[in-house]
């Protein structure tokens, strides 16, 4: 039987990790993400979970810990945002190389300088070559759906890999929307026990972890975790279809708004997707067909499906929410470009950067991308394919 | 279950590594054959050997066995051709290429 509530994402997210109750959260407060521990702590402190709360003194040992709890075969994860994502950029790839199944609720914030502590996607963009899988959110919901499935992901024997559940800093983080929760006890029974096969902990059989590669090792052990990666898309539509059968709330590799016969798209990630969909109802009132693929899962980069959804559009706009400073686009951008390119597509391509440090972004900003999209197809012509949204000039 | 650490060689495909290089099972070091790292090894020549084992404490890599108060052979498993044994050998018992 399902709660309804109100809730901001980071409550959202806390709950979810109160009835995942893991076995060890390392923490240092950043905002927008210092709540989800707050609140957990307070989990902690009231005896509603067994787990090890453990105050760091930085990012560097929040993930420190949480990876040498994972490699000692507890469930373990830390949230962050931000300089704090940057400040575990080391432990990042050793997580993720160790093939340690943990998670990290990573609260989107623009990345330093200038010092910003609004919404970007700066932070986990930078962190997308990391080998963590990625999945992002539009909405509290979906936060909390997201973070609920989690585990299910990264702890499955075909991937191993850690997982980062992102929401859009502020505006998923903070604002406070109705959502549905699930039982304490579906959710137990829906994460299950983490059970590794080997374990620092284990008397029977010692391990040893991050053991030197030599230059005759590296390059195999690279193409091996490419491996765990491999497998990601298909075990997240696979808990998606339980988690669904659990919740009636159905979740893919991304999320197709009225594309089916659009001959306009755009493609995004996070909560501006709300705002284009408004955009796109309003539009489709007047009879345009216009459509929204919103990226769930962009680490692994799901580039033939997103080719496939995308195969009958005439002209597409990819919307970035951070630089890369490629002199043609943002990340995301980038990724997409790739996969029409490789799947042969006609489409007229452009990358719009848009935003940026909490940048609002209106429905009316949206109707004008899907306008110049019109443009685009009436000149045959994309144009400039690297452009700014919202930018003063 | 313990990494079978043997099978951890230089011709070893990416398939056949353990996941995240994890090497389960403790002591494990006497089956990883490290001994084909080295392009050059040591020969010892048992003529010219008096059996004063200054060699054996200075190997970094415990290959050269000791047995009833003698050295035997060279363990090539493990020996990574670092040269100090030849250096060690007051009677030119042990040479190696590119070692006076």
């Amino acid at each position: 039987m399902a709660k309804r509530d109100r809730l901001s994402g980071n409550e959202a997210v806390a709950i979810a990790l109160r009835q995942i109750n893991p076995d060890v959260f390392p923490a240092f407060p950043i905002t927008p993400s210092t709540e989800i521990p707050q609140y957990f702590a307070s989990f902690a402190a009231n005896g509603q979970v067994d787990t090890e709360f453990i105050p760091v003194e930085s990012e560097h040992s929040s993930m420190s810990a949480a990876i040498g709890a994972s490699a000692a075969g507890a469930r373990a994860l830390t949230a962050t945002s931000s300089c704090g994502l940057a400040y575990m950029w080391e432990e990042l790839y050793i997580a993720a190389s160790n093939r340690l199944p943990l998670a990290l609720a990573l609260v989107n914030r623009a990345l330093s300088g200038p010092i910003n502590i609004n919404c970007d996607h700066s932070d986990s963009m930078g962190a997308r070559d990391s080998g963590w899988i990625q999945i992002y959110a539009e909405n509290n919901q979906e936060a909390y759906d997201n973070m609920v499935q989690a585990f299910r992901i990264s702890e499955h024997k075909d991937v191993r890999l850690p997982i980062m559940i992102c929401q859009d800093g502020f505006i998923t983080s903070h604002a406070v929307e109705n959502i549905e929760l699930l039982e304490d006890a579906e959710v137990k029974g829906f994460v299950g026990e983490y059970e590794p096969e080997n374990y620092l902990l284990n008397p029977e059989c010692p391990m040893a972890v991050g053991p030197y590669s030599v230059t005759d090792y590296y390059m195999e052990a690279k193409r091996n975790q490419a491996e765990g990666m491999k497998h990601v898309e298909r075990v997240a539509l696979d808990v998606a279809k339980e988690f669904a059968e659990l919740s009636g709330r159905e979740y893919g590799l991304f999320e197709a708004y009225r594309l089916e016969d659009a001959d306009r798209a755009v493609v995004m990630i996070g909560s501006a997707a709300g705002t284009t969909k408004d955009a796109i109802d309003k539009l489709r009132e007047k009879g345009e067909k216009v459509g929204l693929l919103k990226i769930r899962l962009f680490r692994p980069f799901p580039a033939d499906a997103i080719a496939e959804a995308l195969k009958h559009v005439k002209a597409v706009a990819i919307m970035d929410r951070a630089e890369s400073y490629t002199n043609h686009g943002g990340p995301l951008g980038a990724d997409v470009m790739s996969a029409l390119f490789r799947a042969r597509s006609t489409a007229l391509a452009a990358n719009i950067v848009y935003g940026l440090g909490g940048r609002d972004v209106r429905v009316e900003d949206m109707e004008q991308v899907f306008a110049d999209l019109k443009t685009m197809i009436e000149q045959d012509d994309a144009g400039d394919t690297y452009r700014y949204m919202g930018v003063r000039e | 279950m313990a990494a079978d650490i043997s099978k951890l060689g230089l011709k070893t495909k990416w398939q056949d590594l353990t996941e995240g290089m994890v090497i389960a099972g403790a002591g494990t070091s006497r089956e990883f054959l490290t001994g084909e790292w080295s392009s050059v090894k040591p020969e010892f020549i048992e003529d010219k050997c008096k059996q004063c084992l200054l060699c054996v404490p200075v190997c970094p890599d415990s290959c050269i066995p000791v047995k009833d108060g003698k050295r035997a052979e060279f363990d090539y498993d493990h020996c990574k051709g670092c040269g100090i044994c030849v250096k060690a050998c007051p009677f030119g018992a042990i040479t190696m290429e590119g070692v006076k």
